[in-house]
């Protein structure tokens, strides 16, 4: 019963003009697995209502990492925030990505790097990494990765960097053959279209998703998205789904 | 000095006056693993009917300043997989298990009725004739007199449990709709349920929630509650169970004060899963600062 936690923020800087990344102690070590979510809840206020998800971008120790894009109400206060202010911290919440027994692909769409830089992490020198950003200015911690990935595939759209397009093309090209499970997130329409190019083979994708969300525990079941099985909860069914089940 | 908080509806007595609202709990054990059921004055858990149901499309949240709207439609396991699944766990618990229930006609209502009587660890019946996301043509029960003298009187007569129905605000007159079921039995009411809302994307022109509209709660409409809580409570005498955006004891304290005699955690539950366990520690140093021994000193307390 400690999933509830007062987290103290040693360090929230952007990276980009809307890029963050913010970095909170725990009291309390947790078992947090990528894949997972926390709630954050930035004050006592009750505007906005209710806290936000992030996904565990890194954790290490009592160091607990979320990469986020400033996209409302929440995440603008959250940017606003200084070191040594605390947040409510809720989680690790939802299902982990399933283990990879051997080598893997993952694909990142924009701010999707949030949820698979732990697992690339945490599985050293396995994974083959294919990132997709707008421009050049969005690579992000491309040395680290670097250290950690197998092989690093980079497609900006203005092509200034790497290979020009979308990281699905990317993908397609180079990953594909590969014929290793993959592990993605990024906006639906990424979603959608490496639905698309997997279609017919038998490489098991498995992709986070994102809904609005109120409890985050499988409560409200306000996060319902459709599934080939019916309706499910993305917080406690998910975040991490196969994509196949998924209805995009 | 002690100071009991300590309360009773009709025949059953709850340990302290803050209860979960149903459809912000779950079954009870989501968040158990977040907080001591034991400590909360009873739970009361996701409406129930005869056959599961799905419920509504998505987007089915949306945030809204100081609250939230939500379009669940109802979705449930159905009262048969709750027994055999759910309660067994909830039996486990030194708490009282109150059941929400609903049915698509009145003949469905009657018959969750006598399987919630007869089934043991359900300690009361709160009736939901009120829920704002679901279209039948009971729907309106809770709306209009008529109907709902009917279908009280019926379920009343089937369950010795103590029987709760749960009000709409969205009447001309909820004391009218409260009176009537004191007269026709039942032992208490519960009010509010959710305000229906809807808010439109500009863009589109589209409803942000899958089913145009739904039930605004949290904050936002707390006060809109305590005001219907001390009207009811003036009208009736049968006990009244507040709720609407309880976050905090102070909070809680308006609705007891108003004539409440026992109050329903909802929305809050999501803000922070403590939030239930938070109002029964927060009402304890209240009752403590102001020197209250007996809770029930301090329920319809309010001062003209």
């Amino acid at each position: 019963m400690n999933k509830v936690t007062q987290a103290k923020i040693v360090d929230n800087k952007s990276l980009t003009d809307d890029i963050f990344l913010i970095s909170l102690e725990i009291p309390e070590p947790i078992e947090a697995k990528p894949g997972q979510f926390c709630i954050l809840r930035m004050n006592e206020r009750l505007d906005p209502l209710l806290g936000r998800p992030f996904s565990i971008f890194d954790y290490e120790g009592n160091i607990i990492n979320f990469l986020y894009r400033v996209k409302g109400k929440g995440t603008e206060i959250l940017s606003k925030m200084d070191k040594d202010q605390n947040v409510l911290l809720t989680g690790p919440l939802g299902r982990w990505y399933p283990y990879p027994e051997k080598d893997f692909v993952v694909i990142a769409g924009g701010i999707g790097l949030a949820s698979v830089y732990y697992l690339i992490k945490k599985f050293k020198n396995r994974a083959y990494f294919f990132c997709g950003v707008r421009s050049e200015k969005e690579i992000l911690f491309y040395n680290e990765i670097k250290t950690f990935a197998k092989e690093v595939y980079i497609s900006t759209e203005s092509g200034t960097t790497g290979y020009r397009g979308v990281v699905t093309d990317l993908f397609k090209e180079k990953g594909l053959m590969l014929n290793l499970p993959v592990y993605a997130c990024g906006p639906m329409v990424m979603l959608k279209e490496l639905k698309r190019i997997v279609q017919g083979s038998s490489i098991p994708c498995y992709v986070a998703v994102e809904e609005r969300m109120a409890c985050g525990i499988g409560a409200c079941l306000g996060c319902a998205i459709e599934t080939r099985e019916g309706l499910k909860r993305v917080c406690t069914d998910g975040p991490i789904f196969e994509l196949k089940e998924l209805m995009l | 000095m002690t100071h009991s908080l300590e309360v009773q509806i009709s025949s059953l007595r709850l340990r302290n006056p803050v209860i979960t609202a149903s459809g912000t709990f779950g079954y009870g054990l989501e968040y158990s693993q977040f907080i001591d059921l034991n400590l909360a004055g009873a739970i009361t858990v996701k409406g129930l009917s005869l056959n599961p149901k799905q419920g509504n499309p998505p987007p089915r949240i949306y945030e809204t300043p100081c609250g939230m709207i939500n379009s669940i439609g109802l979705q449930n396991i159905g009262i048969d997989a709750f027994v055999v699944e759910k309660l067994p766990f909830l039996k486990k618990f030194d708490t009282k298990i109150i059941v929400n229930f609903f049915g698509e006609n009145l003949d469905e209502y009657v018959e969750m009725a006598l399987k919630l009587d007869a089934t043991d660890g359900i300690h009361a019946l709160e009736m939901n004739v009120s829920c704002p996301n679901k279209s039948s043509e009971w729907r309106k029960m809770g709306l209009e007199a008529e109907l709902l003298k009917k279908a009280v009187k019926e379920v009343r007569a089937v369950t010795f449990k103590p029987l709760i129905v749960k009000l709409s605000p969205q009447v001309t007159d909820i004391t009218v709709m409260a009176k009537i079921c004191e007269d026709e039995g039942a032992d208490a009411v519960s009010l509010i349920n959710t305000i229906p809302a809807m808010v439109i994307d500009i863009k589109s022109r589209k409803s942000i929630i899958g089913t145009t509209t739904g039930g605004l709660s949290g904050p936002a409409i707390r006060p809109v509650a305590v005001r219907m809580v001390f009207e009811v409570s003036r009208a009736v005498k049968i006990p009244v169970i507040g709720m609407g955006g309880i976050v905090t004891a102070d909070d809680a304290l308006q609705f007891l004060i108003a004539g409440a005699r026992a109050i329903a955690i909802g929305t809050a539950n999501f803000i922070n899963p403590h939030a239930t366990l938070k109002v029964v520690e927060g009402i304890k140093k209240f009752l403590f600062e102001e020197r209250i021994t007996d809770i029930n000193d301090l329920i319809g307390s309010f001062r003209d």
